[in-house]
């Protein structure tokens, strides 16, 4: 994983990036200084008044999720970041981590001081190479931080990284959605409420402690302030993570990234749960949650995946919806049998290995399974398949008379990890 | 008062206790787990849902709004 050099786009998480041989907390004070001595209630009005919103996936406003945990607690409140990456085309989070470990960390200082927080727990993958690094990191800060971080290595599922399997995996459980209400903010780790973060969250709450809001709006789109780390998939490049202001066209992202246009159908957007989306329509469309919600798709962790001209989008759709139908908690009817159904109609889709008789099922599945599961792991399923119906209507009619395409045969493109054996 | 009745998927084990008892309102998907999305009951099915609830083997069904 490499960034994307930048001429005119402002870096800030990857402002100061080190490599391997260099030493992180040196690179990071050059750039940044020391932790700054701001107040609690001081930090949760700036992340409040920089309009941040959260980089995990939902985009919820992050000023918000701190005074709602910090107002709502008889107990003390708890941080975990959530670095656990469960998208396999996402590479944003392993990167800050690997290159940027310390803005990080100083935003989990940073959050534990707004809501005054005494516990704070950082979740990586199991076996990454990050881990080394992140410990390193912390060795490395000494006893400077004033709230210890405990750093967890998580399962590598899919759905493991989901915040209340977090929270249940950190309570000694095994990495697998819960039942809520209660939600995390309410009561999670200890049954204490806790705010969970997305590592490039508390990585922008770092910088907004030290250059302010006002600093923070002066890039990107004026309702979703800021910069946004994305994680670009193409013929050309694999999980390229660029730092690009909000509101940035995929074309302009996909252009910086070296990506040659010409001959692209489609562009999945937002990752494994996200939307397929015709090229042309795609190119135009600014990375904002707005933009996505009305057109249909979600913004997700900033993946952006642009088909390759030799693949099949049936194809790459089927392989994808087979690894989220192996990756499933095995905890809830609908998904379990109906994801393992519906990839089963797409694997036969895109093989040519076709009868017409399941054609009903395939649209059955796709309306009963959504909305039923612990958590929206069977919805995200669904979105990327209805998506690819229509987004790749002309293949399918051509896979479903049982003429698949010269490209179906093509070699794998999207990432589609087996899952490991275990849950802790 | 409004009801609202929904399952939690992650205990419900597709006994179908439920959907026998109110089948006026619940209804099984092919694999035989309840489809239930939270709605209002409307209150002459309340005594049933009730019935359900208590009648669920894991207790899956979950009353909400009394």
């Amino acid at each position: 994983m490499t960034a994307v050099a930048s001429d005119t786009w402002p870096r800030r998480l990857l402002a100061a990036v080190g490599s391997d041989d260099d030493d992180l907390y040196a690179v990071h004070l050059d750039t940044w200084g020391a932790l700054p001595d701001v107040s609690g209630p001081a930090i949760v009005e700036a992340v409040e008044g920089s309009g941040l919103l959260g980089r995990g996936g939902a985009g919820f406003p992050a000023g918000r999720k701190m005074r709602t945990v910090a107002a709502g607690a008889n107990r003390r409140p708890v941080v975990v970041a959530n670095g656990a990456e469960g998208e396999p085309a996402s590479g944003k989070d392993a990167l800050l981590l690997g290159r940027a470990p310390h803005l990080v960390l100083d935003g989990i200082q940073l959050a534990t001081r707004a809501i005054g927080a005494d516990e704070a727990h950082l979740a990586v993958h199991l076996g990454s190479p990050v881990v080394g690094v992140v410990r390193a990191a912390l060795a490395r800060r000494g006893t400077a931080d004033a709230v210890r971080v405990r750093v967890h290595e998580i399962p590598s599922r899919y759905v493991a990284s989901e915040e209340s399997a977090l929270v249940h995996f950190l309570n000694g459980g095994e990495a697998k959605p819960t039942f809520t209400p209660p939600r995390p903010f309410e009561q999670g780790v200890g049954r204490r409420p806790t705010l969970v973060n997305n590592v490039e969250t508390l990585a922008h709450v770092g910088a907004i402690a030290r250059r302010g809001a006002a600093w923070f709006r002066e890039v990107g789109d004026a309702d979703e302030p800021g910069t946004l780390l994305v994680s670009v998939s193409a013929q050309e490049v694999t999980r390229r993570v660029a730092e690009v202001p909000t509101g940035t066209t995929i074309g302009a992202v996909a252009d910086r990234a070296g990506v040659i246009r010409a001959g692209i159908g489609a562009v999945l957007v937002g990752g494994y749960f996200g939307s397929w989306l015709p090229a042309a329509y795609a190119w135009q469309l600014p990375l904002t949650h707005r933009a996505m919600r009305s057109a249909g798709a979600a913004l997700g962790a900033g993946v952006i995946a642009i088909l390759p001209p030799s693949s099949c989008g049936v194809a790459e759709t089927a392989r994808v919806l087979g690894y989220l139908a192996t990756h499933n908690a095995g905890q809830c009817g609908p998904c379990l049998n109906g994801l393992p159904a519906i990839a089963d109609a797409f694997r036969r889709l895109a093989s040519g290995a076709w009868d017409e008789r399941w054609w009903p099922a395939l649209e059955r599945w796709l309306a009963v399974v959504p909305g039923r599961g612990g958590c929206r792991h069977p919805d995200g399923a669904v979105r990327l398949a209805s998506t690819a119906l229509s987004v790749f209507a002309e293949d399918i009619a051509s896979h479903r008379s049982g003429r698949p395409c010269h490209a179906s045969s093509a070699p794998a493109w999207l990432p589609a990890p087996r899952p490991p054996g275990g849950w802790r | 008062m409004t009801m609202r009745i929904r399952v939690n998927p992650i205990a419900c084990e597709a006994h179908g206790v439920c959907a026998e008892v109110l089948p006026e309102w619940i209804e099984l998907d092919e694999w035989g787990y309840p489809i239930l999305d939270g709605e209002e009951l409307p209150a002459q099915l309340l005594a049933h849902a009730r019935r359900a609830a208590k009648a669920c083997p894991t207790l899956a069904i979950v009353l909400s709004g009394e």
